[in-house]
């Protein structure tokens, strides 16, 4: 415990930003534990850190962050992290997003940057629906599963989050949920050690619109459910698949090498000798011709 | 590009230069007809000068990427054309609301939506002011020649670095493509502004602390200053806030910080002035025919003058005021509808008439339109 107190007062900002918007019982605030002690693990410096959010009940965690932080327009965290991680490519830089954020609005800046393997992690929080706007189904949101968009459940089916990240190019994938809160933070260190795109995907709970809707129960009994229902991917080879119907999939579920973009694009500028920056005069590079006066 | 020697180029060639000679070192953009050079320029040049490019999956991330870029301590900027513009828009409003420099280069083309790829128009020229939602004063200007297309980049870097504001720069797809003699500057003859950095204990920094100049410090990542940046209405330390009088007070600063120094925003050019009936006034490439126009109309004896604004918004109003003391009439020359006639109406408050002379159907005006206009003014 004394060592979670030195973590809050070391990565969280104290003065006037408590209390937080997030509900009683929400995961969020659980993710974000997870993610402040992964970061104190690590021992990174506050200063070399990029913390980077769109819109929605996720978007607001940079507000509590003691990290330079970004809360941008909707969707648009990956964009954003994509030109900061450019500009000064020794930040660490982590975006957050909600399920909607990232893989609706956000989706396009998400599979493309997943792509670039441009370094950065993302924590997609995925709670299965639009909670800061009261409820509306979600590219996430299980079909047939109720939302306030969704009175007759819902007639489109999920993505599988996984199977998108390692689609699109992704190096690094892991999902965990906020009842293994433990793991979580393993996961989140993973990531963000991780050269290239990572993401870690949080199962978590709105049991204020998601679980009321579908009758899942208060948010106890929401992460409890994940208690139950999350096999971890080391355990899941060893049963079938009637076994695994209806679980959730947890833990490391990729882990690969691929080149990363930055440091592609720096040995670019080495490459042509675009260092140091006041280099005075630039090897010859194809001009337009000169008129002959 | 060697300085001190001329170049036959093309506006979006000057444009992409005088970006390196602003200093620009970050860009990210997307295709789009008819300002795509600027990009494959700077896709080329940038990394040879330590700079980076990135082409952006669309405009929105273009727009995203390079307001981050910014906020990390990049001078950066972007380029494209009206779809594309209008993609961006929301975004621009993040910039105005969290004070980030940076430059959006608008190659205009006919509209609405895909209309005119290839054909020249000026029909942006109120998306640059009100394209995006909420109350704030943009800085946009408007280039009307090669040389301008230069030196303009350089201006709307040094102003975005000044004011801490997004700067719109209006091109068109005649300049864009319209080639011209232009004289490469020494990189010593050109004034280059850098954004003021903080100077107090990072634990007294506040991002959008109220100034007498409206325009706060900005520190950069990884210099010690951690700090919140968002687009939600927030107070001086950057966190949202609902206080009524903190919400005042940041609406007022982003109005301020350009109204009251509208007089070093604001440049026009004007001829013949002083002892003309009638002022015909043009911006961005309308500005060469109404120049050669009013040239043709003296020569003919009639008393004309041209007044050209180079920064549209915010608009010289003191020096067009100024300009219509002894007029009779104004005449507006738009490739539009009809959209800055509305300003300079503003502007002459009924004491002056004020007649347009529009053309939008993918054409550029000639100068006897216009010389025809004021013949049958008289």
């Amino acid at each position: 415990m004394a060592v979670a107190s030195t973590i809050i007062y070391d990565y969280l900002r104290g003065k006037k930003k408590f209390p937080h918007v997030w509900c009683p019982g929400c995961g969020i605030g659980i993710t974000m534990g997870a993610l402040l002690r992964a970061f104190a693990d690590l021992e990174i410096d506050k200063n070399d850190v990029v913390m980077v959010s769109g819109i929605g009940c996720t978007g607001r965690m940079p507000v509590y962050c003691d990290f330079h932080t970004l809360h941008t327009t909707h969707g648009r965290a990956i964009a954003f992290a994509t030109g900061a991680k450019i500009a000064k490519p020794n930040m660490k830089v982590i975006a957050v997003c909600g399920d909607g954020d990232g893989l609706a609005i956000g989706g396009n800046h998400f599979i493309h940057a997943a792509r670039r393997n441009i370094d950065m992690t993302v924590v997609l929080v995925n709670n299965k629906i639009y909670g800061m706007t009261g409820g509306q189904y979600s590219p996430t949101t299980p079909h047939t599963k109720l939302g306030s968009t969704a009175p007759h459940g819902n007639v489109e089916h999920p993505f599988d989050v996984y199977e998108l990240t390692k689609g699109a190019g992704a190096t690094y994938f892991a999902r965990g949920t906020v009842y293994h809160a433990t793991l979580l933070q393993s996961l989140m260190k993973k990531a963000l050690s991780k050269k290239g795109f990572s993401v870690v995907e949080v199962m978590s709970n709105c049991h204020t619109l998601y679980g009321r809707l579908n009758r899942e129960g208060s948010a106890v009994k929401m992460i409890e459910w994940m208690k139950e229902n999350a096999v971890n991917i080391k355990a899941a080879s060893r049963k079938t698949p009637e076994e695994l119907e209806g679980k959730v999939l947890i833990g490391e579920m990729l882990d690969i090498e691929r080149p990363e973009y930055c440091e592609q694009y720096e040995a670019l500028i080495d490459q042509l000798g675009g260092r140091p920056k006041d280099k005075p005069e630039a090897e010859e590079s194809p001009e337009p011709e000169e008129i002959k006066k | 590009m060697t300085e001190n020697r001329s170049y036959l180029l093309q506006g979006n060639q000057a444009c992409a230069y005088g970006a390196l000679a602003g200093g620009v070192d970050f860009f990210a953009g997307y295709p789009i007809t008819p300002s795509t050079e600027i990009a494959e320029i700077l896709a080329s040049e940038l990394p040879r000068q330590g700079g980076r490019f990135i082409q952006m999956e669309d405009e929105i991330g273009s727009i995203a990427a390079i307001i981050g870029a910014s906020i990390a301590g990049a001078k950066s900027m972007t380029a494209t054309s009206g779809p594309g513009f209008s993609l961006m828009q929301e975004s621009m409003g993040y910039a105005y609301m969290a004070e980030v420099p940076c430059v959006v280069v608008d190659v205009q083309r006919g509209g609405p939506s895909t209309g005119l790829p290839t054909k020249v128009s000026q029909a942006d020229t109120m998306q640059a002011k009100w394209g995006t939602h909420g109350d704030y004063y943009p800085i946009v200007l408007a280039a009307a020649s090669i040389s301008e297309c230069f030196h303009m980049t350089v201006r709307a870097v040094n102003l975005s670095e000044k004011f801490r504001s997004p700067v719109v720069l209006l091109l068109d797809e005649v300049l864009g493509h319209m080639r011209e003699r232009i004289t490469i500057p020494d990189k010593s003859e050109l004034e280059l502004v850098e954004r003021r950095k903080p100077t107090v204990p990072p634990e007294w920094f506040k991002p959008f602390e109220l100034t007498p100049t409206h325009i706060s410090p900005m520190a950069g990542y990884g210099e010690g200053y951690r700090f919140h940046c968002t687009g939600l209405t927030h107070d001086s330390s950057g966190f949202p806030t609902s206080d009524p009088a903190e919400i005042k007070d940041k609406l007022d600063k982003l109005k301020l910080k350009i109204t009251q120094n509208s007089d070093e925003i604001c440049t026009y050019k004007q001829e013949h002035i002083d002892d003309c009936h009638i002022v015909v006034i043009a911006y961005g490439v309308a500005a060469r025919v109404a120049q050669q126009a009013v040239r043709i109309a003296r020569h003919k004896r009639f008393k004309v003058g041209l007044f050209q604004p180079d920064t549209i918004w915010p608009f010289p109003e003191k020096a067009l005021r100024k300009a219509l003391e002894n007029a009779d009439l104004a005449i507006v020359a738009e490739l539009n509808q009809g959209q800055l006639i509305n300003e300079v109406k503003r502007i002459a408050h009924s004491k002056v008439k004020v007649d347009g002379i529009f053309r939008y159907d993918g054409d550029i005006m000639t100068p006897h339109e216009i010389v025809k206009k004021i013949r049958e003014a008289n």
